[in-house]
């Protein structure tokens, strides 16, 4: 990777309470790239996501943004880099009280004073980027999932942030609001040249837009790379998940106690009618 | 067996509330603070004066004229036994003023406003909307609990005062014109024997301590709820019989410390 | 809701919250009572003070002009010592004589004056001299029962 990293994690370590969710994590996040995140649910996708942008502290290890540490930050550092990053969240996260509109306009209303006819034409501008200037002034409550994910990602960007993360964007929709968002993803990492984490599942829409991939399983990265790269990959577990292979390093059959030809015979010999 | 784990479960409990008891203050202390954010807004103060304590108005109202008139009832049942329903006025507005007004505002509240309250704190916090605010750089109890904790503080003694005059002047209705109390003896008995430092402030004082207990504990119950549909409506249930009983124990404190 | 309106409703809240406050201290209680912190203070002695308490009133002919600020004891002559204020504008002749009574039968104990006739007045701090301490109910009783049995012995002989 020769351009510079904008995200950069050296042996980070997390766990919740004595349940270790990161055991070492070492990544590089180019400038400019589309980087997709994935692995197995409760994996530990979300918390890196909280980890890069400053919600969540790891035990042990460095997570640098631009060059900062940012344990080192102050709390007004902290939010000052915030105002350059964007998420969006798995289930939008709009504001049920505001308008469209107002759920845009909200980061610019709280960090600027800017004229009335101003904020106006940022906040549209980006509804039209989106395609959903004609819905400005609906309630959160009445827009479809998709759409609500849209406005979502138009909040998401209104500030032209360097660093956008998106937390499972493509689940829980129809397939044209799936391929709305992905080319969306695309379209805004190249206009305002940030730099874009996916955290995702759908291994063919995100393979479609991104970059680089990582893929997360138990707590550490195990396989990385582009697309291309990632797919050729010799890790087994790597071409289970890009596979969809209901079996193979990750087992289909929780853990029982007993071998179920065992525990047939047991209950039968017990006299239990089946 | 089961009976031996319930002790230790016990003892955990009891460990938790202490650091438990901590981290709420720190969050009263914060969110008392987050006057002097730069994301705390008076627009949105005034909101939330207006949905807790104007919309509250008609529920005080009716509580107090039913309160006052029982008191007239009762009292007069009481007094008129001894000869003394000369003192009916005082009755009526020292209960009214030093305890029952306080008081039943208080309940009211929590039961109204602090339920309210709760329920929309911690829905927005399992819909991670204040997260979404902590990721635009904005701090949420700046944003969304300063607001609703300064609106309970400021709305809870007005409805006290509110309840206490309704509440006198139902007492009044009874007294006079349906019991056949002197009307003059009421008033002049009454002021006589009502001093405005002691009775009606302290009345007040009390209330405005109930008015930050009860907006404090529903807006923590909110913050802390689980993200799930059932951990909402726990913390509401919660909120309101947590609120309601501290506010009871705190009036036992206040009345011994502002009466003796 | 729109701001404009909000901002209304809470001012009339705000307004009623206020005005209640008002009609409750005017109405309900004697806020028109005047500030006796600018009377000026006398002291009393008394041999019982029954149950006269601090703010317990002062009056001349059943009008309020003053109260009792504090009561102690003297432990060299065992008298109850009343300090109170009284309205600056009335001034007492030193002649002047405190009693305590009681309200009707079974109400408050107050402090009524009755003012003397000489020419100087009472001036801040000083004492008034002639005192009636607080009737016994039980002494009373006690006394009367007492001089009934000696009565009746005396008339009928002795037992």
């Amino acid at each position: 990777m020769a351009a510079e990293a904008l995200v950069e994690l050296d042996n980070v370590r997390f766990a919740r309470g004595s349940h270790p969710v990161l055991a070492g994590v070492d990544m590089h996040i180019p400038r400019g790239a589309i980087v997709a995140l994935m692995g197995a649910s409760g994996g530990g996708k979300t918390t890196m996501l909280n980890l890069m942008a400053g919600t969540l502290r790891p035990q042990s290890g460095q997570i640098r943004i631009a060059g900062q540490d940012l344990q080192k930050l102050s709390e007004d550092a902290m939010y000052a880099l915030r105002r350059q990053m964007g998420m969006l969240f798995q289930h939008s996260a709009l504001f049920t009280d505001l308008t469209a509109f107002e759920n845009v306009a909200f980061p610019l209303r709280r960090h600027f004073r800017l004229p009335e006819n101003l904020l106006r034409k940022l906040v549209m501008m980006k509804l039209e980027a989106v395609g959903l200037r004609g819905a400005a002034g609906l309630f959160p409550a009445e827009l479809s999932g998709g759409m609500g994910r849209r406005i979502a990602l138009a909040r998401a960007v209104v500030m032209d942030p360097m660093l956008i993360f998106y937390d499972e964007p493509f689940t829980g929709l129809d397939p044209i609001s799936v391929g709305i968002i992905a080319s969306l993803i695309k379209r805004l990492n190249t206009a305002l040249g940030a730099t874009s984490v996916l955290v995702s599942h759908d291994v063919e829409e995100t393979f479609s837009i991104a970059d680089y991939g990582f893929i997360l399983a138990g707590g550490k990265i195990i396989a990385e790379g582009s697309p291309a790269d990632l797919r050729a990959s010799d890790s087994a577990l790597a071409r289970q998940f890009l596979g969809g292979q209901p079996d193979g390093p990750v087992p289909f059959h929780y853990p029982a106690r007993q071998d179920y030809a065992a525990a047939l015979r047991d209950s039968h010999a017990a006299g239990e009618v089946l | 067996m089961a009976m031996l784990e319930f002790i230790p479960q016990l003892g955990r409990r009891a460990l938790q509330t202490v650091p438990g008891l901590g981290a709420a203050s720190r969050f009263l202390l914060s969110s008392l603070l987050s006057v002097f954010n730069r994301h705390f807004s008076f627009q949105q103060l005034f909101r939330q004066i207006y949905g807790f304590g104007v919309r509250s108005l008609i529920l005080m109202v009716v509580a107090a004229f039913f309160t006052g008139m029982v008191l007239g009832f009762q009292g007069y049942y009481a007094l008129v036994r001894f000869g003394a329903t000369s003192a009916l006025g005082t009755l009526i507005a020292l209960s009214l003023l030093r305890e029952l007004g306080p008081v039943l505002t208080a309940l009211l509240f929590a039961g109204r406003a602090g339920s309210a309250l709760t329920a929309e704190i911690s829905s927005m916090k399992a819909t991670e909307q204040l997260s979404a605010m902590e990721m635009m750089a904005v701090n949420p109890l700046a944003w969304v609990v300063a607001p609703r904790i300064w609106a309970g503080i400021i709305s809870v003694p007005i409805l006290c005062a509110i309840f206490d005059l309704v509440g006198i002047f139902g007492g009044y209705l009874i007294s006079v014109p349906v019991l056949g109390v002197d009307g003059g003896t009421f008033w002049a008995q009454m002021q006589s024997n009502v001093t405005f430092s002691g009775d009606i402030l302290t009345g007040l004082f009390k209330a405005l301590c109930f008015g930050v207990v009860v907006t404090w504990i529903a807006a923590w119950k909110g913050y802390t709820a689980r993200p799930t549909a059932e951990g909402v409506g726990n913390a509401t249930t919660l909120s309101v019989v947590t609120a309601s009983l501290t506010v009871l124990g705190l009036d036992f404190i206040l009345t011994a410390l502002l009466f003796s | 809701m729109e701001t404009r309106a909000i901002d209304w409703w809470v001012g009339i809240f705000v307004l009623l919250g206020i005005a209640a406050l008002v009609v409750l201290a005017l109405r309900v209680g004697n806020l028109s009572g005047f500030a006796y912190d600018s009377g000026y203070v006398l002291h009393a002695d008394f041999t019982n003070v029954g149950s006269l308490k601090t703010r317990s009133p002062v009056k001349i002919g059943g009008v309020t002009i003053g109260e009792v600020t504090h009561i102690g004891m003297n432990p060299k002559t065992y008298m109850a010592n009343v300090t109170m204020r009284i309205e600056p504008s009335i001034k007492l002749p030193i002649d002047t004589g405190a009693s305590i009574y009681t309200q009707g039968l079974l109400g408050e104990q107050y402090i009524a004056i009755q003012p003397g006739g000489m020419p100087q007045n009472l001036k801040s701090g000083a004492t008034i001299t002639m005192t009636q301490g607080a009737v016994n109910i039980d002494q009373m009783i006690g006394q009367m029962v007492f001089s009934k049995a000696a009565g009746s012995s005396k008339s009928s002989g002795s037992q």
